[in-house]
């Protein structure tokens, strides 16, 4: 019987109501004491076999016959009028299809397209110009030769200058509100009060694989190949631009090279490639650079936060105020700063007001766990500060505060073992049976640590079908993606649970809009809560289609029967027959299975949690800063696979290191033009700059958010990484540091007292 | 600013041996190995992810040796010999390590797993018993995005303890 069911879903901490579309009975929950024999065990990746012989096809490696390639000119301006733009000698060039500019950009025949090519650019990388050609140096060559004169206008880069400017209230955005309790009563109840301020910097994504489509159409149906984190968001807006019904797009990311919150929408390359390949009636490639990439497709908000907070001698807080500005640039969105300091702690009384502002820089996008990374840096330094204040465990202090309950809808959790989390970390970076500072010589060893919390339980709308072909193979058919997370090899893990059939037997297929099973983006750390009870749902609803042909075949009651390795049995242990024979006696039927993500329970705050120790080493003499070990404890529900799970948190950590230490956007406060666009100026971490990394979970039972009892994983290990650094610092060096990232000038100047030497030059 | 530009016919015919077969193309001088080797080649494991020589994911061994191809020009290698992600198994084999990557989960989304392999396939050449601190060294020339490069050094510990135990693998392949 098919069921309509309305339920409220969660998106990185938004809600919103969706209607799902349920058939057959709730599964009973799985949970880590179900004695399950697949799920929850290390299988390597079912996918492992074609990345490593190079036969996995990325959007990169998409190259069609008669292909054309598409190259942008983008304005080296951060502000500028394009006063005379002359593209003839470009179109002559041999080889060179089309160039469009604003002038005959509504040639190209999509919706936007005035939007994309402006007369007046309003970012360095915003689109100047699009060339169309034979191949790509043309295409670079035909970019050369055209002439444009810009007016140069003033760029608006800084949010703390905006703030101050009367001329420029309509760049500002907001305040954003959230308030409980009352603020001034628990300022006035609370004994110690810390204020500080933090500026944490816009960090740039770097997925390996940049941005890029590659469009064709078959007749009136457009085929796109894009890198992306969500099909059918692509689907969506290619129809809208395009003004065609979207079943006649197809959207393919069958492999795709990262994306880290920066891969949701569809991006003017892929409209732009589909346009120009109806137009040219030829395959259109648009792959942007890496300098294209670091200059427009978005980043982490730069930020400006003030932190108040208010406590009685014993530590209990009394009151929490977070003031934030976030740079959004161009129009991006305002990420929510507040939210560790609205869920971390059992607090009464508490207020957000966040300020977004538009710069003349790109506009800012989603990046792992986007807002609680930048919040978290800040909540976390400060309560550290608190502990100081208060003579404290920074440990303690956060224990006693620990919220049993969501502070901000007073709703149970569906689970927490952040406390657990909390101890087995402490127990494992030898919290309390080791010195926590040691000096040798110039270098200085301390630990430090940090809370996280963060979403990511999923929730319809999500489908899927699994098939058990005639062989005894089976294939689950979804359309949701593989970013690198292991999607493919967990859902492969649930779909031979269920069914009782081989993992080596299943083969998943996703990242295609053509299966019509509708799935959501690879993001919000969601993508397992969301998918996996869906793939669940269609394996049991397959089994037991094969039960019941079995029953009918054999004339055995189906309850009698079960699925085991491959193989019927019968309750008395004896085999009845092989799937395989069992199909393919029947003319090589295959079963269809159909799942949904059944609808999520009411009253529950679902949330994921960590608890992230540094230990890091200052070289007193230099600045460097090292981490040596990193502890990372999660409570993410059931662990579906431990190798996917800790290189999960791994490279959460790792990316979390280099947004403590080294990456920053680093921006020409004059000219707002971007100084590090590229990956030889822009550091993210290198194999030899890391420490030991400790990823670990305590594993509680869930049984209030999904079937499978799992939380997702995918951000929460970047959360507390950078607080945890802080601290650990604050330790060494006696020295509170409030601006990341941390470089050994901006470390060595604190030691020192001294102030770092001025430039034009800012982490915007 | 005047363009280079090279007119069609100054394409120059290449022969070189890549993955142990002899190949013919033609290329402009102006082009880039790591575009002969995915465009006129055919061969796209080999990535490209940076174009300015920092990332590694176009790393492959040219005449013995791990170079980033996007730092080289096709017409250098000519006469050469190349070896690609394509060419690491052999028979139907994988390579050690491309079984220590998959077995030790050396990768998540795998777009560097070509050229990270590749330059561990040269520092396992010239040092076959490396220490975990030669191997973040030797392959700190290329960056992964992903796994925080822990299950990519055991991975490599995983081939490096492979290889020196199976001998068949140690000569030839390029």
């Amino acid at each position: 019987m098919v069921k309509v069911v309305k339920t409220r879903v969660e998106f990185e901490g938004r809600f919103r109501d969706e209607y799902t579309v349920v058939e057959g009975e709730p599964l009973e929950g799985w949970s880590p004491k179900s004695g399950l024999k697949i799920v929850g065990r290390p299988h390597p990746r079912v996918d492992g076999a074609a990345k490593v012989t190079g036969s996995a096809k990325y959007t990169h490696d998409v190259y069609l016959p008669g292909m054309v390639y598409g190259k942008f000119l983008r304005s080296p301006y951060a502000h500028a009028k394009i006063t005379h733009i002359d593209a003839s000698e470009a179109e002559g060039l041999p080889g060179v299809l089309g160039v469009y500019t604003y002038k005959n950009a509504a040639t190209l025949g999509f919706g936007g397209a005035e939007k994309v090519f402006k007369q007046e650019v309003t970012y360095q990388g915003d689109v100047v110009a699009l060339v169309l050609a034979q191949d790509e140096s043309v295409a670079e060559d035909a970019l050369e030769l055209i002439r444009v004169e810009y007016e140069p206008l003033r760029p608006l880069v800084d949010p703390e200058e905006i703030m101050g400017l009367d001329s420029s209230k309509d760049r500002i955005v907001g305040p954003k509100l959230y308030e409980r309790g009352d603020l001034e009563k628990g300022f006035a109840e609370a004994d110690v009060i810390v204020e500080e301020s933090f500026k944490t910097q816009a960090a740039l994504h770097n997925c390996m694989e940049t941005h890029g489509s590659v469009a064709h159409w078959e007749g009136d149906n457009l085929v796109v190949h894009t890198s992306t984190q969500s099909v059918f968001n692509v689907r969506s807006a290619l129809s809208e631009e395009l003004g065609i019904p979207q079943s006649k797009i197809r959207v393919v990311s069958e492999f795709m090279g990262g994306g880290f919150g920066s891969k949701f929408g569809a991006g003017e390359y892929t409209v732009v490639a589909a346009a120009a390949a109806r137009l040219l009636g030829r395959p259109v490639r648009i792959v942007l650079d890496r300098v294209e990439e670091n200059l427009a497709t978005g980043n982490r908000s730069q930020t400006v936060q003030w932190v108040k907070i208010g406590a009685k001698r014993d530590g209990r807080i009394t009151a929490i105020h977070l003031k934030g500005l976030v740079n959004v640039g161009e129009d991006g969105w305002v990420a929510d700063l507040g939210g560790p300091a609205k869920m971390m702690y059992h607090c009464p009384n508490v207020k957000v007001e966040l300020y977004g502002v538009k710069t003349n820089l790109v506009s800012s996008t989603a990046f792992r766990a986007p807002g609680y990374v930048e919040g978290d840096f800040a909540l976390e330094s400060a309560v550290d500060e608190l502990a100081r204040r208060l003579n404290m465990d920074p440990l303690e202090l956060r224990l006693l505060n620990y919220a049993t309950r969501d502070p901000v809808t007073n709703s149970e959790y569906s689970s927490k073992a952040l406390r657990e989390a909390y101890l087995k970390g402490a127990e494992l970076i030898g919290w309390r049976s080791e010195p926590r500072v040691v000096r040798d010589g110039a270098k200085i060893r301390a630990k430090g640590v940090a809370g996280a919390i963060w979403w990511g339980g999923g929730g319809p709308p999500a489908y899927a079908e699994v098939k058990v072909n005639a062989d005894g193979g089976v294939t689950v058919l979804t359309a949701t993606q593989d970013i690198g997370t292991g999607t493919r090899t967990a859902l492969a893990q649930i779909a031979a649970e269920e069914l009782g059939l081989p993992f080596s037997s299943v083969r998943v297929v996703l990242g295609d809009t053509i299966t019509e099973l509708r799935s959501p983006g690879s993001g919000g750390s969601q993508t397992l809560a969301s998918m996996g009870p869906a793939v669940r749902a269609a394996a049991h609803d397959a089994k037991n289609q094969l039960l019941e042909i079995a029953s009918q075949v054999y004339d055995v009651a189906k309850e009698r029967l079960t699925i085991r390795e491959g193989s019927i049995f019968r309750s008395d242990g004896s085999v009845l027959c092989s799937v395989g024979e069992l199909l393919g006696n029947l003319g090589d039927f295959s079963v269809t299975g159909r799942g949904a993500r059944e609808p999520n329970q009411e009253g529950y705050m679902v949330n994921t949690f960590a608890a992230q120790f540094a230990e890091v080493e200052v070289d007193t003499e230099t600045g460097t800063l090292r981490v040596l070990r990193l502890v990372s404890v999660h409570d993410s529900g059931m662990v579906v696979n431990p190798l996917t799970f800790t290189s999960q948190v791994e490279g959460g950590v790792i990316m979390g290191m280099g947004y403590a230490l080294w990456e920053g956007r680093l921006v020409d406060g004059e000219s707002g033009v971007v100084i590090n666009p590229n990956l030889n100026d822009y550091l993210v971490a290198r194999c030899s700059d890391v420490g030991e990394i400790t990823p670990t979970y305590v594993e509680p039972e869930d049984p209030h958010t999904n079937s499978l009892g799992v939380k997702g994983i995918g951000e929460p290990p970047i959360i507390g990484v950078a607080p945890a650094i802080a601290n650990a610092l604050r330790e060494a060096i006696g020295v509170r540091l409030r601006e990341l990232p941390f470089t050994p000038e901006r470390v060595y100047s604190a030691i020192k007292g001294i102030n770092p030497r001025p430039t034009t030059a800012k982490y915007l | 600013m005047t363009a280079l530009i090279y007119p069609a016919d100054a394409k120059v015919r290449l022969e070189l041996t890549v993955n142990g077969e002899r190949r013919v193309g033609e290329a402009e001088p102006r082009m880039l190995l790591v575009h002969f080797i995915r465009e006129v080649l055919g061969l796209t494991g080999t990535h490209v992810g940076c174009d300015t020589s920092n990332c590694g994911a176009c790393t492959v061994v040219l005449n013995g040796r791990a170079v980033k191809s996007c730092t080289v020009f096709a017409v250098q290698a000519n006469g050469g010999s190349l070896l690609t992600v394509e060419g690491l198994a052999r028979k139907g084999r994988l390579h050690p390590i491309q079984e220590g990557f998959w077995e030790k989960h050396g990768l998540q989304c795998g777009y560097c797993t070509p050229g990270m392999m590749m330059a561990a396939y040269d520092l396992l050449q010239k040092s076959p018993n490396p220490t975990e601190e030669e191997i973040r060294r030797g392959i700190s020339g290329n960056l992964c995005r992903c796994t925080g490069y822990v299950k990519i050094v055991e991975a490599i510990e995983y081939a490096a303890q492979k290889l020196r135990s199976d001998p068949s693998w140690r000569s030839g392949g390029d």
